[in-house]
């Protein structure tokens, strides 16, 4: 699906590398979290691999090809909701299909689809600034999945929610990624919320990044919050948090 | 209303005391008390708003139209690039420091008493505004929002249309509220400094006779007119842009 070749990159004005050949392969249907402290290069992975910046050297493809030939293969869900304040909720997840053009019709049967599915059909005349951060971040999903592409990379989407909103859109996301069968890269914080959701976890552990420490989750889905407890998982998180703990500058 | 209501307080006061000097002084030639301006408005009515007020409305509608346009032209232009940006940057402020009072008789001399030469004295003091607040309107885009609509895959103009004017909208309502008093006191200045009718040629006229009541009845008109014009752009804004309280 997803695939990093020795990718090298740097910001323009930066003396230090962000990433050093860097290599990594994502497969067709995965649900992998990457994790690392802050400032660590996690939103540079994904401005890479959504074309908003170009590595100095080595390739990004997908599906084999190289994403400079590429077109609508991925859909980014920023941190910030960004929805736009002038329009409403349904006209903002028809932003995506209106770029590319999709007809009158055909924009509103998928909008009326997603809005149902997402539960925001009875919001749908509203403005962002009637909704509550756990429907905006549902509206923000809403309008990543109409852009049609099959890799979603979601950016810290639920970090400035409250816990408890965070727990249930958590839950909800597992679902909608084993509906409609999307490979997803989620970056987050996060360990247990890692745990919870993702297949596979993605370590960042020094800048300039050189390579992801793979951990496998060993749970399989559906997951409910008891597993969590379990001690083949306690022990992970543990083993992540230390490893993290050390990269954190206070 | 009740939104108004110490704005009407206030100006009940203001005009009471202002009746009340004047009736102190009691030379309407240099203060003419709100009652005589009243009674003057009505006197004139016929030549004030059927002779006067259309010529002047003509000049500021027209004045006001191109510097729309060409507000907002100059905006989208300079928007393009910070080359375009530096070239033009200084020119539009350097038409800012012309005294516009003293060049309009030169205007008169190009164009004759036409509408033309009034018109550009309005334009050269109503555009600026607009060209300034509408291009910091298209700067505050953020770069985000930006972002996140390249990589849906959109070109230029689809950030034009769909991120950068829906930003702006909000600035060019305050522009155009700027504009409207702005290209009225241009009609004005321009019929003060030379023209055969309108409501500033027509003060002008009454200065010379000595009749302040007249001299202030045209102005109290232009006034009235700038206000309920703001107004309805208020108004329409409010309309248009719902969501305004969310920034
Ligand atoms: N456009 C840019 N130009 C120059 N430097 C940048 C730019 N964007 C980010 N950086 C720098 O690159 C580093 C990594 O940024 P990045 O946003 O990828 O980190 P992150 O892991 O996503 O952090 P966070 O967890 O805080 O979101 C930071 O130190 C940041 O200052
Ligand atoms: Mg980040």
């Amino acid at each position: 699906m997803l695939e990093f070749k020795d990718v090298t990159f740097e910001y323009s004005g930066y003396d230090c590398n962000m990433m050093d050949k860097l290599s990594f392969k994502v497969n067709d249907g995965e649900f992998i979290s990457i994790i690392g402290a802050s400032g660590c290069g996690k939103s540079t992975v994904f401005r890479l691999i959504n074309g908003l910046e170009k590595p100095q050297s080595g390739k990004v493809l997908v599906d084999g090809e190289d994403i400079t030939l590429k077109k609508n293969y991925s859909a980014y869900m920023p941190q910030k909701d960004l929805l736009y304040p002038w329009r409403t909720i349904e006209k903002n997840i028809c932003l995506p299909m209106e770029i590319q053009k999709k007809s009158k019709s055909e924009m509103a049967q998928r909008a009326e689809e997603m809005l149902k599915e997402v539960g925001l059909w009875e919001y749908r005349n509203k403005y962002p600034k009637d909704l509550s951060g756990g429907m905006k971040q549902r509206a923000s999903f809403a309008r990543t999945l109409l852009t049609g592409s099959e890799l979603l990379l979601l950016d810290e989407p639920f970090s400035a929610l409250d816990s408890l909103t965070k727990i249930s859109l958590q839950e909800w996301l597992v679902d909608e990624w084993q509906k409609h069968k999307k490979t997803i890269l989620f970056v987050t914080h996060d360990v247990e919320e890692a745990l919870f959701l993702s297949k596979k976890i993605f370590i960042i552990k020094d800048r300039p990044v050189t390579y992801f420490e793979e951990y496998e989750v060993p749970l399989s889905y559906p997951r409910t919050r008891e597993d969590m407890k379990r001690g083949d998982v306690t022990e992970i998180k543990e083993m992540l948090i230390n490893q993290l703990r050390g990269k954190v500058e206070l | 209303m009740r939104k108004n209501l110490p704005a009407i307080i206030l100006t009940t006061l203001l005009l009471v005391l202002w009746q009340v000097i004047a009736m102190g002084i009691n030379a309407h030639y240099i203060l003419p008390s709100p009652t005589q301006i009243l009674a003057k408005l009505w006197e004139l009515r016929e030549n004030l708003f059927l002779v006067q007020m259309p010529a002047t409305m003509g000049v500021t509608i027209i004045g006001l139209a191109i510097s729309i346009v060409l507000g907002i032209g100059l905006a989208v232009i300079m928007d393009l690039g910070p080359k375009i940006e530096n070239a033009l940057y200084p020119i539009i402020i350097a038409s800012q420091t012309i005294p516009t009072t003293a060049i309009a008789p030169l205007f008169v001399l190009w164009f004759g008493y036409s509408i033309w030469s009034k018109v550009l004295v309005t334009i050269l003091i109503t555009f600026f505004p607009i060209t300034i607040t509408v291009y910091d309107g298209l700067k505050s885009t953020k770069r985000e929002m930006e972002e996140l609509l390249i990589t849906y895959g959109a070109g230029k103009k689809d950030i034009f249309f769909k991120l950068k004017l829906p930003t702006a909208l909000p600035y060019f309502f305050s522009a155009i509220k700027m504009a409207i008093p702005l290209s009225i006191i241009g009609a004005a200045i321009a019929e003060w400094l030379g023209a055969q009718s309108g409501l500033g040629y027509f003060s002008k006229r009454m200065m010379a006779q000595l009749d302040g009541a007249g001299v202030f009845a045209p102005i109290v008109l232009l006034s009235a007119i700038a206000m309920v014009s703001v107004a309805i752009i208020g108004y329409l804004e409010e309309k248009l842009i719902k969501w305004r309280k969310e920034i």
